[in-house]
């Protein structure tokens, strides 16, 4: 009965979801793009309840529940928490060349860390508990890449 | 068996075309804390939540992660279902299944949807089967336009029974604050506007809407303690037809046949124009709210023209049908259907303002989608 | 909890680039768990979809397999994430009185999509996803953590791949069964420091189904030899972005695994389980996720691991199947560790049957970085 599928030979057709986006980035995270991109500053919000400092800052406190409406502008430094040597080349996802490092970088100031890129020094001799700062893009639109990357303190 | 399920909070964003001062998660975060206030609990009382949304709509892949700050779900159970257009109603099922499951007394469920983020028609076209109508077929209005057309030519309906549609939910819009669009509209209005796809005109279609909508479902026993009028859910049907377009009934709606006859039966409802004192009902277009009256089983198929001709389902009529102004006037499209269970469930809880209908004891839901995809609900002041 | 159990069973052989569609996938799968419940499509109330958008190319993605499901004219749903999720909604559908059995399918093919171009739309287009984060950079960033706040190596991670892709030489079914040895696991190409080729699991193709009933359903559709039960579940999901937790912080896990085994009744996990399947998704998880499981204390679980405590012949044998790292397709995993549980509990997993197996354990998780878990504990 299903013989004939014996002689079939599959096709395969390429297609691609081509819907552009704008995504609204709301009031929170303007206010937060808006300092980086006009101040070169980096800030975070605070929960007037349990204290918790959140960058980027949050919408609402992820412990209480209730409105971070408290603004903290952070020094901008941090320590690595983590990192990875990115080797494989996505040039449609990385802004950046492999090898490239993403680091998790507990901020001074707060209680989250941010993810971004560690440059400025040799991947393979980026360490866990490194002191880095951000540094900040020339050219800055109002997004995450205003900071380029942190670098090691020197 | 199962439990018994009622809705004690419900919660609204004001929707708009373009909510540029709310990201996403900052709308959800609104809808979720008004419903909280709504039921007077807080997010320590919600034990589990489910969200849904049409991704292609925002392009978030896993959207309940990504939602939690929003939902206040870090630490919390929570998963994500999605339908297309009846994905509000998928919520609102998936929550009172959970309820009535045993497993969990108090759930939220969230729907929500930046239709402004994207082109609405270009996502929307990427259900039609790409290898074999996704070309020449796909979109909302096209299907729309053409089952209305078959209907016409079947039964002799005619243009103006759908603008007397459009008419009577814009102006029921201007009663309900969180209604998308609120504009005064005659039924020359409607017939004047521009022709989108013969017979469907822009004020006969919907718009596309940036919204999220919360509503709390809760086990009989807190029901009771939380809400004096819960919102009891009675009954929930789903019945989904054939994939390709190429392969539905056109003249009269199967799918929305067999869910309400199986959800009458469900709710002991034998004479729906009768029993039922408010609808909220899931019409992507005016049109809909004409041939979509006789698969509700309110009259013989071609008969529904008579019945809105004589103002049955206006607000002073037997059957109120969207005194929310419906999917016309707001259509999040991820949350427009669980706006319908919302606002019907604040209809039997009277809290639904100057939009009010007197004395709700049974109200009838619909959502739709997809391919001919229908759902209904019924909500009732009385337990099931 | 009223008794449920699930009484059929079915998965396709996984492989990359399958030439079927995703309803002839759907298909496949739902007539074999028919099949091997020995019950016809009319006997199902309801379905329950596990399918992505994303993945599928297409919005509204169930609506491309409900005929193949069997769902015409069945109330069906669909639920976007991982499979032992939509196992949970359909067995709370189940349980709230409306349904006596619900078919729970999955399906995925992962090789006719773009893997890293759809995990990083798992990041928030506001923040991260701009820094082309993919599952593999976020989960090499959480791998480091773990071994850093535990003094853990590369090497010990590389026994659990060595571990699985072993194990998957006795699972007909398998994607890459394969004798390695920790030398090729560490000489394996790097993609993300700490993680190499061989501590990733593949892009994979596949289908399963399972069919749920309620105690009187199944002692009236299917012999008693049939039946495995549901003992206990429980799901919870932690934050969202990576740095808003620990990353080697399993709470949400242990939050998970303890309702779980409360409904159960299960007190020492790592005494009373007889076999598990955990999401492996990268080497180091296996261990991760065990730790958060209970089953060992935090930071200990690579030395049992060493000990083979895990090991198929060992006293708790972890993934028999071969895990994640041996075939994943995506969504559909944790429904095919469920379908694994089952064979094993019914005695009916052949060459990799764990010999006297009563009660197992299933886990699945959603999101970046095991973000959310759902845990399962299944019982003959």
């Amino acid at each position: 009965m299903s013989d004939w599928k014996k002689s079939v030979t599959p096709m395969v057709f390429p297609g691609k979801i081509a819907v552009p986006y704008t995504w609204t980035v709301g009031s929170t995270l303007s206010k937060f793009y808006c300092e980086l991109r006009d101040n070169g500053k980096i800030w975070a919000n605070k929960c007037p309840s349990c204290g918790t400092v959140f960058v980027p800052p949050k919408v609402k406190c992820i412990n209480c529940y209730r409105d971070p409406n408290i603004w903290v502008e952070l020094p901008g430094t941090g320590t690595v928490e983590s990192y990875t040597i990115v080797r494989y080349e996505e040039p449609t996802l990385h802004p950046r060349k492999a090898p490239f490092v993403y680091g998790l970088i507990k901020m001074d100031g707060a209680d989250t860390c941010m993810v971004h890129f560690i440059d400025e020094i040799e991947p393979e001799k980026v360490k866990v508990g490194m002191r880095v700062e951000a540094v900040f893009s020339e050219n800055r639109e109002g997004n995450i890449l205003d900071i380029s990357h942190f670098r090691p303190i020197k | 068996m199962g439990k018994r399920v009622g809705i004690v909070g419900v919660g609204q964003t004001h929707h708009a075309s373009q909510r540029l001062d709310a990201s996403g998660v900052e709308l959800i975060a609104e809808a979720v804390t008004r419903a909280l206030d709504d039921a007077e609990i807080t997010i320590k009382d919600i034990d589990a939540v489910v969200i849904g949304n049409m991704d292609h709509f925002e392009n978030i892949n896993y959207v309940d992660m990504w939602a939690v700050d929003g939902l206040g779900a870090v630490m919390k159970p929570v998963f994500k279902v999605t339908t297309g257009g009846t994905t509000g109603t998928t919520i609102a099922a998936c929550a009172f299944y959970t309820v009535a499951s045993g497993l969990f007394d108090v759930v939220l469920a969230v729907g929500w949807e930046k239709n402004s983020e994207s082109d609405t028609q270009a996502a929307v076209a990427t259900c039609a089967n790409p290898v074999l109508e996704r070309d020449f077929f796909a979109g909302a209005i096209g299907p729309l336009a053409t089952e209305y057309s078959m209907y016409m030519k079947a039964y002799g309906a005619t243009e103006e029974d759908a603008a007397i549609v459009a008419a009577r939910e814009r102006n029921n819009a201007l009663n309900n604050p969180y209604a998308h669009v609120r504009q005064a509209v005659t039924v020359e209005d409607v017939l004047k506007s521009p022709m989108l796809s013969y017979p469907i005109k822009f004020l006969d279609m919907c718009p596309r809407s940036d919204g999220a909508c919360a509503v709390i479902f809760a086990v009989e026993e807190k029901a009771k303690k939380l809400c004096p009028r819960p919102a009891w859910i009675h009954a929930s049907v789903v019945r989904h037809d054939y994939t390709h377009f190429g392969d539905l009934e056109w003249t009269f709606m199967p799918t929305l046949e067999r869910a309400s006859a199986e959800a009458y039966k469900l709710a002991g409802i034998t004479n729906p124009l009768k029993e039922f004192d408010v609808a909220e009902l899931y019409l992507p277009a005016s049109t809909c709210g004409v041939k979509w009256m006789d698969s509700l089983w309110f009259c013989d198929h071609g008969e529904a023209p008579k019945l809105i001709r004589k103002g049955v389902f206006d607000m002073d009529g037997e059957l109120p049908v969207n005194p929310s102004g419906g999917v016309i006037c707001t259509n999040p499209i991820g949350a427009t259907g669980l706006i319908r269970v919302g606002e019907a469930a604040w209809q039997i809880m009277g809290r639904a303002g100057a939009r009010q209908v007197e004395n709700v004891r049974r109200a009838l839901v619909t959502g739709f989608g997809g391919c001919s995809w229908s759902d209904v609900i019924i909500l009732g002041a009385d337990l099931p | 909890m009223e008794r449920v159990a699930i009484i059929g069973v079915s998965q396709t052989k996984y492989t990359q680039n399958n030439p079927l569609s995703f309803a002839e996938l759907v298909y496949q799968v739902t007539t074999a768990a028919l099949e091997d419940a020995g019950i016809t499509i009319s006997d199902i109330d309801n379905v329950v979809s596990v399918s992505s958008d994303f993945w599928d190319g297409r919005t509204i993605s169930s609506m491309a397999i409900s005929d193949a499901s069997g769902a015409y004219g069945k109330d069906i749903t669909t639920v976007e994430g991982d499979g032992t999720f939509g196992a949970l909604y359909g067995l709370m559908r189940t349980l709230s009185g409306s349904f006596d059995t619900t078919l729970v399918v999955a399906h995925h093919k992962g090789t006719e999509s773009n893997m890293r171009g759809i995990t990083n739309t798992a990041f928030d287009p506001l923040v991260e996803r701009k820094l082309g984060l993919d599952a593999i950079s976020s989960a090499a960033l959480q791998a480091r953590r773990y071994m850093t706040k535990y003094g853990l190596k590369e090497e010990q991670f590389a026994l659990v791949s060595v571990k699985n892709h072993g194990n998957a030489m006795r699972n007909p079914l398998a994607l890459f069964p394969m004798e390695i040895t920790v030398e090729d696991v560490m000489n394996s190409r790097r993609i993300a420091d700490p993680l190499k080729l061989l501590d990733c699991s593949p892009v994979t193709d596949g289908a399963a189904a399972v069919i749920l009933a309620t105690e009187h359903a199944a002692k009236k559709l299917v012999p008693p030899q049939k039946c495995v039960w549901v003992k206990g579940v429980g799901h919870c999901a932690d934050a969202f972005r990576l740095g808003d937790r620990d990353l080697a912080d399993t709470r949400a896990l242990t939050a998970a695994a303890k309702r779980a085994y409360s409904m159960a009744g299960i007190q020492d996990p790592g005494r009373e389980i007889d076999l598990a399947e955990v999401y492996d998704a990268f080497s180091y998880m296996e261990t991760l996720w065990l730790e958060g499981l209970g089953i060992c204390p935090e930071g200990m679980a690579c030395e049992h691991l060493e000990r083979g405590r895990f090991d198929f012949t060992g006293p708790l044998p972890v993934n028999p199947s071969g895990g994640r790292l041996s075939s994943h397709p995506v969504q559909v995993a944790g429904l095919a560790e469920l379908v694994e549980c089952v064979l094993q509990l019914r005695g009916e997993a052949g060459d990799r049957q764990v010999e006297g197996a009563r009660t197992a354990l299933a886990h699945g998780v959603n999101g970046m970085c095991g973000q959310s878990h759902c845990v399962w504990i299944l019982g003959k």
